[in-house]
């Protein structure tokens, strides 16, 4: 495939005594879509959150084009600018409007002037159809459409990844459908997305490929159709079961 | 019924003989308490944000050694100050330093004095304030900002304080009426606010109800026009309740723009004619012809 954007090698993470992720190896390439699933606890928010250094990794590397982001020297805001991220609790700057919100990063981070960073604001407030809204503030419109502004003030940052942290989990289920259908027309567009989700059929029929993790460790990964079809460990089957009766 | 009479003939004597110095008391201490407020609330801010400098393990010792310093001392300040009254402070300060630097350091001016007492004193209040507000932001918004690639002061100054800010406006306000009462123990260091007013009146006629009752309305009148003011303040900083659909472009589908099957027909909802329409029939009834 393309050639590898993130590269994470032996990442640990413990909380005090308790360890959370052991040991995790993975590559994300450019156009990856890689969904990663588990059970609640199983270490994937922790794994997105180191990967955007929210968290402090214990112990491993994480390579950004071959270059180990937990070197002492390396700026962490000037690499996060590169890995975009979307939350589950949204994180709008509520004291900003939709559009606001969209172009600060912009023009602060990036320096780009007003103009420009407005215009590629609505570009991208237009894809994700909150352009109509963009004198709102975020306490005044709904989950789905704030989690659609996040969206978009992620990807006005022309970020090389995307990071999904359950973009779905605090949203009523009939506005699931609108977050999902704007992040299958972003992995369609060819952006390169690592989604930490529980809508199964997200992960089977949109990713290009899957990680399953259990207690801290990825215990299987491949395609959906291998993952979902044909399952090798008993964890895994375990797990899926769960779902297919559901 | 005399009593009251008299009381009023009283004030208005003492009005009518001292009117100029209760004025100019009340000019000086709303000018004092302003300025104090202001420059405490800086004060404050300063401390709030220095506090509040994230300190990881994994950051360098000399980093580190120089935040806890810094954070030592601003709490050795805070506590040193909201815990003595101001009275005493304004002595320290008037008296004491000219006393300890053997008249090295003085004030000739006693406005400086008295500006310099109220504002390290707010400034020890609204430190605190500034810090409770800084942490009772969601620490999501923190993530947000890091997550677009902010550094730390950039997150401070776009996202934390100004919300932060909003939320302390009512202890900016706590402090600025208590100012307003409070410069009252200015006399201590002969500064003519209001109360100082009262005592030159009271020391030449010895009416010291009814310079009270005077004393009594004029801070009222004050603080009461302070709160509103805030208010007004906190009402503006939130901003409208309702917003505005944008939709100047037309490949944009939003609600009433896209083209429905009744458009153009006398049905069409969202025509002007057709709201005009049901407007008249709710306010004069169907004409007898349409039916």
């Amino acid at each position: 495939m393309g050639e590898p954007i993130l590269q994470v090698r032996h990442l640990s993470k413990a909380f005090g005594s308790n360890l959370v992720l052991k040991d995790i190896d993975f590559d994300v390439e450019k156009g990856d879509v890689i969904s990663i699933i588990g059970a609640s606890g199983s270490g994937k928010s922790t794994l997105l959150r180191c990967i955007n250094l929210l968290e402090t990794p214990s112990s491993g590397e994480i390579l950004y084009h071959g270059e180990n982001v937990l070197a002492s020297g390396v700026k962490a805001p000037a690499y996060r600018a590169h890995v975009g991220m979307v939350f589950q609790s949204f994180n709008l700057f509520n004291n900003m409007t939709v559009l606001e919100n969209c172009m600060v990063g912009q023009i602060k981070v990036l320096k780009r002037d007003r103009e420009q960073a407005r215009q590629h604001a609505m570009e991208y407030l237009e894809k994700v159809g909150m352009a109509p809204y963009i004198k709102a503030k975020p306490r005044q419109i709904s989950g789905g459409q704030k989690q659609r502004v996040a969206i978009a003030r992620a990807m006005a940052m022309d970020p090389e990844v995307l990071l999904f942290d359950e973009p779905t989990s605090a949203l009523d289920p009939e506005m699931v459908g609108e977050v999902l259908n704007v992040m299958q027309a972003l992995a369609e567009s060819g952006m390169t997305m690592l989604v930490v989700t529980h809508e199964m059929a997200f992960a089977r029929d949109v990713s290009s490929h899957v990680v399953y993790m259990n207690q801290g460790v990825i215990c299987e990964q491949g395609s959906p159709e291998e993952l979902f079809a044909h399952p090798q460990r008993q964890e895994t089957r375990d797990f899926l079961s769960r779902f297919r009766k559901g | 019924m005399n009593e009251a009479s008299d009381l009023f003939s009283d004030i208005l004597y003492l009005l009518d003989r001292f009117g100029g110095s209760y004025l100019s008391g009340v000019r000086n201490t709303l000018i004092l308490a302003l300025t104090a407020t202001f420059i405490g609330c800086l004060i404050g801010f300063l401390c709030g944000v220095l506090q509040t400098i994230p300190c990881a393990k994994t950051d360098n010792p000399v980093k580190r050694f120089f935040l806890a310093l810094l954070r030592v001392v601003i709490r050795a300040y805070v506590e040193i100050f909201r815990g003595t009254p101001m009275v005493l402070q304004a002595v320290f300060i008037y008296y004491g330093l000219p006393y300890i630097t053997g008249g090295q350091v003085k004030f000739n001016n006693v406005w400086v004095a008295a500006l310099l007492v109220v504002s390290i004193n707010t400034g020890a209040y609204m430190a605190e304030s500034v810090r409770g507000g800084i942490i009772s932001i969601d620490p999501g918004q923190t993530e947000g900002a890091k997550a677009i690639g902010m550094t730390h002061v950039q997150t401070m100054t776009n996202v934390i304080l100004p919300q932060a800010f909003r939320n302390i406006i009512p202890q900016i306000g706590n402090n600025f009426i208590i100012n307003i009462k409070d410069t009252s123990v200015m006399f201590i260091i002969s500064f003519t606010e209001f109360f100082a007013a009262h005592r030159a009146a009271v020391g030449a006629t010895y009416r010291y109800f009814p310079s009270a009752v005077i004393e009594m309305v004029g801070y009222l009148c004050m603080t009461l026009v302070a709160s509103f003011l805030l208010r007004w303040l906190e009402r503006r900083m939130d901003g409208a309740d309702n917003y505005e659909l944008v939709a100047d472009d037309q490949l944009v589908m939003a609600a009433g723009t896209y083209n429905h099957p009744d458009k153009g027909t006398p049905f069409d909802e969202r025509s002007k004619e057709y709201r005009e329409q049901v407007k008249q029939e709710l306010n004069f009834g169907r004409t007898r012809g349409d039916r």
